[in-house]
């Protein structure tokens, strides 16, 4: 076999043996010191959550952006301009961000699932950096069905802060990645929208709309001062979203403008949407 | 006439190591100066790591990336399985570490520590490459015509040789026994010492220093043009 010999010019020897010296040999094997491909650092970085990546996505909405770390999802914001997602990205959470050509195809189709109202569909979310308040704001959100709504107040009964109302809007405007968690289930006590992160209350109408919700009922009813709907029936009283409120027939329903109005006509509160939380404040 | 030994960090900084001759400093005095440079960066970073775990980890990506990749690459040969293992060995030492209490951190010795980590995660990743792939023989390659890339038309026939001593030399080491090749690797393609070698390794110093000396003794034996048969070199194939 005639192959050629590892060498260096200097140690081609006269009388042809063309052995390599250790220190040949040291210096060659020092050589072998590979520049690292540039990719090893990035995706290390942006595994341990130290770094991220974000690719667009189509949404009721329109094109958005969705960020992602190796601890889940990190942030979602509008991204017709991406620049101007990468500038909200940097300002708010402030690591390296890298362009990907897509989502992760598991990641992509847990967040379509999620979308079309799958409620089981499991979505990591990385929330490092919040407060505990802001987390159980978020999280109490993600317990409200789709197709639903829910007070502020509620919200803040359901966690334990009665009176933190206003701070529960604060906290959802801060939700860093709307859609997946639902800030937009979460309205005025009134029944009007209110505000929305990703554009304002005509994204969030569309949201529901895209929900099966019928905004322009939701809040004409409001207008008028109702707020539990009832089952002559079964003697429940709902909140008007409620999927068992939905079920009431025409001639069944009862409509009630305060929660103690109902409990004294012989209702008990739903078990399921809990239409008692923070309804002394909604009253 | 002066030497000066310049760090130059990926980031582009540049930072004034040591420098010789200019105040009666011998090339001794620089190479002593230089290792506790050294020792003092990756001491200094394992603090800024035990204050400030996530600050810091870049920093450890971007100094021992390289040296990690370069591990994994001369051990298993495969460009795209050294990159996994190199990308594993930093996510298991972060991992590592945000498990660590701070003075654990501090009194890490980081180079032997995550080459430990990379060649322990090289050796699984061999296994599992012997059991994916039959190996491939160069030989035959060879034979058939087909050329390794790095034989580019016209280099100078200094750059070409140079490129073919080193893929002769990264073919020669694969073929060295798997304790063997770790041996030599550890210590002549990442220079870590004999001490340190051996701490990465869980393995006296004799036996390091045994296993070196027949490791290089082996790959000039490969090299050397007298040799007829070159017994299981070239098993997996390397760019």
């Amino acid at each position: 076999m005639n192959r050629p010999a590892f060498r260096t010019p200097a140690h081609d020897d006269v009388d042809g043996s063309r052995s390599p010296t250790e220190a040949d040999l040291v210096a060659g094997l020092a050589s072998l010191r590979s520049p690292a491909p540039a990719n090893i650092a990035r995706d290390a970085l942006v595994r341990v959550g130290l770094a991220d990546v974000w690719a667009e996505l189509p949404s009721p909405l329109g094109t958005i952006g969705v960020a992602w770390n190796g601890r889940g999802i990190s942030w979602i914001d509008r991204a017709d301009d991406p620049a101007a997602f990468h500038d909200r990205f940097a300002e708010r959470v402030g690591r390296p961000l890298h362009r990907a050509a897509g989502l992760p195809q598991r990641l992509a189709r847990a967040i379509e699932a999620r979308l079309a109202g799958e409620g089981r569909v499991r979505i990591p979310l990385d929330l490092r950096g919040h407060t505990p308040f802001e987390v159980a704001v978020w999280l109490k959100a993600l317990e409200i069905p789709r197709g639903e709504v829910r007070p502020y107040g509620w919200v803040a009964a359901e966690i334990g802060r009665p009176r933190a109302v206003r701070a529960v809007g604060t906290a959802l405007a801060h939700n860093p990645v709307p859609l997946v968690v639902p800030c937009h289930r979460v309205v005025r006590s009134d029944g009007s929208i209110g505000q929305y992160s990703l554009g304002g209350p005509d994204a969030k109408r569309t949201v529901l709309a895209t929900e099966g919700l019928d905004t322009d009922a939701l809040e004409s009813t409001a207008r008028s001062g109702l707020r539990y709907l009832g089952s002559a029936g079964t003697r429940v009283v709902c909140l008007p979203t409620c999927h068992h409120a939905r079920r009431i027939t025409t001639a069944q329903r009862r409509p009630f403008r305060s929660l103690a109005s109902a409990i004294q006509a012989g209702y008990r509160p739903c078990r399921s949407c809990r239409p008692g939380s923070g309804a002394s404040l909604a009253a | 006439m002066g030497h000066l030994v310049l760090l130059v960090r990926p980031t582009g900084e540049i930072e004034v190591l040591a420098a010789a001759g200019f105040a009666g400093q011998t090339a001794t005095d620089l190479a002593r100066t230089v290792f506790w440079r050294l020792m003092d960066a990756d001491h200094a970073l394992a603090a800024r790591l035990a204050a400030d775990l996530d600050r810091a980890f870049p920093q450890l990506v971007e100094e021992h990336v390289a040296r990690l990749y370069a591990i994994a690459h001369r051990y298993l040969g495969i460009p795209s399985d050294a990159e996994e293992v190199a990308q594993d060995a930093l996510v298991r030492a972060y991992d590592a570490l945000a498990g660590y209490d701070s003075n654990r951190i501090r009194a890490l010795r980081l180079r032997p520590w995550l080459a430990a980590i990379t060649i322990n995660l090289a050796r699984n990743r061999r296994r599992r490459i012997a059991d994916r792939q039959p190996p491939v023989h160069l030989d035959p390659l060879a034979a058939a015509g087909w050329e390794p890339r790095a034989a580019g038309g016209s280099l100078p026939q200094a750059v070409v040789e140079r490129r073919e001593g080193r893929r002769e030399l990264a073919a020669a080491l694969l073929g060295l026994s798997p304790a063997l090749r770790e041996a030599v690797v550890l210590r002549h393609v990442d220079g870590l010492s004999v001490a340190e070698t051996a701490a990465a390794l869980g393995r006296p110093e004799g036996t390091i220093k045994a296993q070196v000396h027949r490791g290089l003794a082996n790959l000039r034996e490969q090299l050397s043009t007298e040799a007829q048969v070159r017994p299981d070199a070239g098993k997996e194939m390397t760019a």
